[in-house]
């Protein structure tokens, strides 16, 4: 199968005092047949860097590659094929189907696009198994989009992408629209259909149990950087950057009383994004950064980026530990050092 | 065309007002064809001898100066006015169509500069337009038709402009983009449909549009030239003689109004059914013949449940106009301190019992209970003054979305102060150094300049705070918190979470929480209630939430729920089908269509809300055992019930 | 580092500040640069006349040479760069050079004739306004959650009606009734306060019907609003909910629609003023084009336009003061 990567993808809207970069020079790989969930919080731009990955907005620097190499930006022609291969479920699946094609159409749409255009009959035929495929009765296949439920919706949304014959299937927040009961039968969809069909999937939400559940690797990411990267467990179990360390524990849990977890989650709200902070965007928030301890004043200068590759954690922060929130009032003697060497 | 759009507008054309234009417009269209071919004669008859006359039989609306029969003249005169109106908005839709779908097509600098030429020229009245474009022309049919056909494309194009601009962002494009669809077909298939039934909708009614603007020019001599006639030219002529007959005036002018109405109101017709689809016309359901949920046998013992004089209701039932019932039957007590939590999802009526203990509910639906204190009283029994005196002072409520529960033309300071200033009387100062230290106690950094911002200054979190401040102004008993963070991020959202409680124990007020989220309802409550269609079908300390609840339906709720411990090696569970529309009124419990548990008994006969334990109830025929939860699902071997 | 939370509201006051001032310098290139373009319009009006618009003007029997003599006192047999340079320094000093048809100075013809129109336009924009908006808000007022059907549906009957009859025949039905039938009011002139009555009717009516419409479906809007929950929520009493917490988000949209009833009232005036022999700028527009009269045509495309523009500018500064989020939300 295949594998898609960005690469110093950036993403930029608009210009002047109003502009904003919604994806920050991130480096993300999905590898073949595996789920890369990403978890942020709104304007964190993960939505916006699946979009990219998509090819649906422009990229102002980077690239986006495809078994190495690049997606072409123009449409027609080979390029056409190659786009097909990445597929994207949207979140909402009132503004994701045609409201003037029937399911039927749709899918049928898609089935022509991954088989080179199959004869009549035998669209039929696809469009009924991949009705069944995401457990839907074939019968639906005559209804037009406004005569179904949400969660039917979003069924069909899945439908379609995978009757294209994608590669990478890339889902922003398909949930997240959908209400509780509904939610777990589109996640179990999701999870028998990667172990069907092998397909690469990117899983883009702001739920970190949802992104947890469904997902091999699992990505940070905060005002258009990816902070944090590793293999879910790793990450879930322990976490090295500040913010993942503070997402984590603010995640509700079952009967937890609010003072485990919430009496140390005191961060503040999040900045602007269309002014982030300097250096490291998470300093003004951090319990470890030059709020906490005036004299880390690195965090604030220097992208915790720079240099990442250096530390054994893929982990962007400069002074990543893996006690919560625990950090000592002064930094240890490595780290004063690392600081020095990076400068 | 697709299948449900032509019946919706079959639909709508078969009333009165749909039956009305249809006519009208059917009329005016056979008129123009047939009339110039049976009439031209009769039209063009001098009879100079009748000249300039009023109303007779021979002539019902007179005659003209050369004595020629205006009636005649009028039907005669549909074919031109008609088709120049019709040449008029087809012209102004060539131009403005094609002009409004660029900036979404081109998109960059050319596309904000044409935007930007639209903007401009639709602030240019039409009839101006036309008579600047007329004169460059030249005066006449071809200069009217030209006129008015320039002067209504930037009307046109601003429509085209927006949709072909929503299309253009619309997710269902992106993923036909995505697919590779060719450029014609995107065309055809995704756009086009997508756009051309409000367009054709606006052509129709630039139509109407048109016939008046023509009559205008022609009225003013600047339109049709003699010997050619339109409507406008011949209530032109016919105004100069308005002193003496009247009526030869008043046959042009109705019309061009008829005409003109015709059109447009046909247009609207169609506007009104591509916009609406309306809502499926629900049978009126018999309130009277509404299972009753049986009330549950009264509680062994007093001591566990602390005495309610904050709230008790017994038997809410909150109905609307037509059928709908969303509450049904729904019992609870709030102890003084005390946090409670409603646990649901959306449409189980969790919002509206919220909405009808704070008297806030839409004022079409309908409110019974057998019993409502709140307070030590029966807000009904009260009278207006007195019940906002009693409900402003000790009952705060937090909304969902903080981004529109404030006022975005008002100072947040002047929307917290106002609180004070009509319940407690303050002064406006004290009253806004009230809302300072309100602020600054819900911890908004810098509180003094705060009150003088607006919403959109604040953050999502910052706003959900000063909603919360706004419900502390003066000392609320209860606080009603619906999804009060839903909207925000979860960082934040502990935060507010954190806030509530803290508020609740130093203030002593006692609190309803209410969310779709089972965890973050158990952080925060030590009692809850979930709802299921209307209903309380169970209510349970956290404390059995977490080890076992009774109800299948609580159950499935949690267990459908990824945590961060669920095992992923495992499916989650999952509840198959969908939660009966507030209209359903079948007899049995309403999870039983989608519970593994049912039994025939349960499609038949509503279980009551049961005791089960201290402080548990539950309304299942076959409830789960203890710590069953997640064992397979299999007919209950004990059973409870009476 | 502490000092950080306390300067976030000084840097959000100065930053609005700023938006606004740039929100204002935007609004004032956009007017600047409309009127560039309405001025190039306008002077390339007269070179789009099919065929030669003075042999159009003076008729097919007037001799060559008085063809060619006019042509060159309108300067139309110069390079064209030059013919705009001297039009545009001509119409920023004021001149508008002569008519074709009566030789006078096209400026003093408006001059003359401008005070009658707008004096009709702002009165009928005023009276439009003084009714509209309040009546729209009672409307909204009494038929909020779908309550008293009655009068709703005979409020958008009527308002139907109004909006849809155009003011010319809404003109001869006053005439009709007011100034033949009963003679309270003269038929057509200039002269004191009741000759307004008639034309000022004429031309508010319609505007008065669709911007309460609009004040109507916007007010009911208003009070769906969540925050007008929150205002009933807090019990304070039904007075402060409608003046203090709807009115004024109603209106943003009451004033956009103002101005562009503006521009379409100088524009009905045309109209009415044929009616009513109303010796304003729309009887000399209609009777220069209809004798080809180009420079005057030209000049009151200059002066119609330019009052457009005015209007709406005056509507965006306007929105700019009252709502503070305008000058964020736009673009």
């Amino acid at each position: 199968m295949t594998t898609l990567a960005a690469s110093a993808l950036t993403v930029h809207f608009g210009h002047g005092d109003r502009g904003l970069t919604a994806v920050d020079r991130v480096d993300l790989e999905v590898p073949e047949g595996a789920t890369v969930g990403l978890v942020g919080e709104s304007g964190s731009g993960k939505s916006t860097l699946a979009r990219a990955l998509c090819g649906l907005v422009p990229a102002a620097g980077g690239e986006v590659l495809l078994d190495g190499a690049p997606v072409p930006k123009r449409h027609g022609g080979r390029a056409v094929d190659r786009r097909r291969r990445v597929q994207m479920i949207f979140q909402d699946p009132f503004a994701s189907l045609n409201p003037r094609m029937s399911v039927g159409e749709a899918i049928g749409e898609a089935a022509a696009a991954g088989r080179g255009g199959a004869r009549r009959g035998a669209r039929r035929e696809q469009v009924r198994r991949y009705l069944e495929l995401v457990h839907l009765d074939p019968e639906l296949a005559g209804r037009y989009p406004s005569r179904l439920s949400g969660g039917q919706r979003q069924r069909v949304a899945i439908a379609r992408a995978l009757a294209a014959r994608p590669e990478v299937l890339i889902a922003d927040e398909i949930t997240s629209s959908l209400d509780v009961s509904v939610q777990s039968a589109v996640l179990n969809l999701m999870r028998e259909l990667r172990g069907e069909l092998g397909i690469s999937m990117m899983f883009v939400s702001h739920n970190l149990a949802t992104v947890r559940y469904v997902s091999d690797h699992l990505a940070v990411m905060y005002l258009g950087r990816i902070v944090e990267i590793g293999p879910t467990e790793t990450v879930v179990s322990d976490p090295r950057h500040p913010y993942t360390q503070a997402l984590l524990r603010a995640v509700p849990r079952l009967g937890a009383s609010p003072a485990e977890t919430a009496a140390d989650v005191e961060l503040g709200d999040p900045p602007d994004p269309h002014r982030p902070p300097p250096g490291c965007h998470f300093h003004p928030r951090c319990p470890v950064g030059p709020q906490a301890v005036p004299e880390r004043t690195i965090c604030v200068e220097q992208d915790p980026r720079d240099g990442a590759a250096d530390r054994p954690h893929r982990t962007f922060c400069h002074f990543a530990s893996s006690s919560p929130g625990r950090a000592p009032a002064v930094p240890p003697r490595e780290e004063q050092f690392h600081v020095a060497r990076d400068r | 065309m697709s299948e449900p759009s032509t019946s919706r507008f079959r639909q709508a054309l078969r009333t009165p007002v749909g039956i009305t234009a249809s006519i009208g417009l059917a009329a005016i269209i056979v008129l123009a064809i047939i009339a110039p071919i049976l009439w031209s004669d009769d039209a063009a008859k001098l009879d100079i001898l009748a000249a300039s006359q009023g109303a007779s039989r021979a002539h019902p609306l007179g005659t003209d100066a050369l004595g020629r029969d205006i009636l005649y003249r009028m039907l005669v005169a549909t074919r031109l006015s008609v088709t120049l109106a019709l040449l008029a908005a087809g012209l102004g839709a060539l131009i403005g169509i094609p002009l409004g779908a660029i900036p979404a097509l081109v998109g960059g600098r050319i596309g904000k500069l044409v935007t930007g030429f639209i903007n401009l020229s639709v602030a240019f009245p039409t009839l101006l337009v036309a008579i600047f474009v007329a004169a460059i022309i030249g005066v006449g049919a071809r200069g009217a038709v030209a006129g008015i056909g320039i002067a209504i494309a930037p009307y046109f194009a601003r429509l085209s402009q927006t949709l072909s601009a929503s299309v253009a962002g619309s997710d269902y494009l992106a993923a036909a983009r995505m697919l590779g669809v060719r450029r014609v077909r995107l065309l055809r298939r995704h756009i086009l449909p997508n756009v051309a039934e409000p367009l054709l909708i606006t052509v129709t009614i630039a139509v109407g549009d048109s016939l008046l603007a023509l009559a205008g020019l022609s009225f003013l001599g600047l339109g049709v030239q003699p010997p050619q006639y339109d409507w406008g030219r011949m209530l032109s002529e016919g105004l100069s003689r308005i002193y003496v007959t009247p009526v030869v005036a008043l046959g042009p002018a109705i019309a061009i109004t008829l005409g003109a109405l015709s059109f447009v109101l046909f247009g609207e017709v169609l506007a009104k059914a591509a916009a609406g689809g309306g809502a499926p016309r629900w049978t009126r359901t018999d309130l009277s013949a509404l299972p009753v949920l049986p009330a549950g046998p009264p509680t062994g013992d007093g001591d566990a449940i602390p005495v309610p004089d904050v709230l008790a209701v017994e038997n809410l039932t909150v109905s609307f106009p037509g059928g709908s019932v969303p509450v049904r039957g729904v019992s609870l007590e709030v102890a003084p301190g005390e946090i409670i939590g409603i646990v649901g999802e959306s449409g189980s009526g969790k919002t509206l019992t919220a909405m009808a203990i704070a008297d806030l509910l839409p004022a079409a639906s309908q409110l019974t209970a057998s019993r409502f204190t709140l307070f030590g009283k029966d807000p009904r029994s009260l009278g207006e003054a007195e019940r906002r005196r009693l409900l402003g002072r000790s009952l705060a409520v937090v909304y969902q979305d903080p981004m529109s529960a404030l006022n975005p033309a008002l100072r947040v300071g002047r929307q917290l102060a106002e609180v004070s200033e009509v319940h407690d009387g303050l002064s406006k100062s004290s009253a806004t150094q009230r809302a300072v230290d309100r602020l600054g106690s819900v911890r908004i950094a810098n509180p003094a300049a705060r009150v003088r911002q607006y919403p959109h200054e604040f953050s999502g979190g910052m706003r959900q705070r000063a909603v919360i401040a706004m419900g502390l102004m003066s000392e609320p008993k209860l606080i009603i918190a619906d999804e009060p963070t839903t909207a925000l991020d979860v960082t934040v959202q502990q935060q507010i979470l954190q806030l509530l409680r803290e508020v609740s124990t130093s203030g002593g007020s006692a609190a309803i929480l209410i969310s779709h989220d089972v965890a973050v309802v158990s952080q925060l409550c030590r009692r809850v209630l979930v709802m299921y269609a209307g209903r309380i079908v169970e209510e349970l300390d956290v404390a059995t939430l977490v080890i076992g609840p009774a109800h299948p339906y609580t159950a499935a709720l949690v267990a459908s729920v990824p945590t961060m411990e669920s095992d992923r090696t495992q499916p989650l569970a999952s509840i198959p089908g969908r939660a009966p529309s507030p209209y359903d009124d079948s007899p049995g419990c309403p999870f039983a269509p989608r519970c593994p548990r049912a039994s025939a008994r349960c499609t038949d006969l509503m279980p009551p809300l049961e005791q089960r334990s201290a402080g548990h109830r539950v309304a299942c025929w076959h409830p789960l055992q203890r710590g069953a939860a997640g064992t397979p699902a299999g007919v209950a071997v004990e059973d409870v019930a009476v | 580092m502490t000092a950080a939370p306390a300067s976030i509201g000084a840097q959000r006051n100065w930053w609005a500040g700023r938006t606004r001032s740039a929100y204002l310098f935007r609004r004032t290139a956009r007017l600047l640069v409309s009127l560039a373009l309405l001025l190039t319009a306008t002077f390339f009006m007269i070179h789009l006349v099919p065929g030669d618009p003075v042999r159009a003007a003076l008729g097919p029997t007037a001799p060559a040479s008085l063809v060619a003599e006019r042509k060159a006192a309108l300067g139309l047999d110069k390079p064209l760069v030059t013919q705009y340079v001297d039009y545009i320094r001509d119409v920023l000093h004021g001149d508008f050079g002569t008519s074709m048809t009566t030789g006078e100075s096209v400026t003093e013809v408006i001059k003359q004739r401008a005070p009658a129109t707008f004096k009709l336009a702002g009165i009928a924009f005023l009276v439009a306004m003084f009714v509209a908006v309040p009546l729209g808000v009672l409307m909204a007022a009494l038929t909020r959650d779908s309550r008293r059907r009655g009068v709703e549906l005979g409020f958008t009957a009527a308002t139907g009606g109004l909006a849809a009859i155009p003011s010319f025949l809404l003109a001869v039905g006053l005439v009709y009734l007011f100034a033949v039938t009963i003679h309270i009011f003269p038929v057509a002139g200039r002269a004191g306060f009741s000759s307004y009555v008639l034309p000022v009717a004429a031309l508010a009516l319609a505007p008065i019907a669709a911007l309460s419409r609009i004040v109507r479906v916007e007010g009911l809007r208003v009070l769906e609003q969540d925050y007008i929950r929150t205002a009933r929520g807090k019990r304070l009493p039904a007075r402060i909910v409608y003046v203090r917490h709807a009115l004024p988000n109603t209106l943003t949209p009451t004033l956009t629609l103002a101005g562009l009833l503006l521009g379409g009232l100088v524009a009905g005036t045309v109209l009415v003023e044929n009616i009513f022999a109303w010796p304003g700028l729309g009887t000399t527009l209609v009777q220069s084009v209809a004798e080809k009269d180009y420079p005057t045509v030209q000049a009151l495309a200059v002066v119609f336009g330019t009052v457009v523009l005015l209007a709406n500018f005056a509507v965006d500064i306007a929105l700019g003061v009252i709502d503070p989020r305008s000058t964020i939300l736009e673009s």
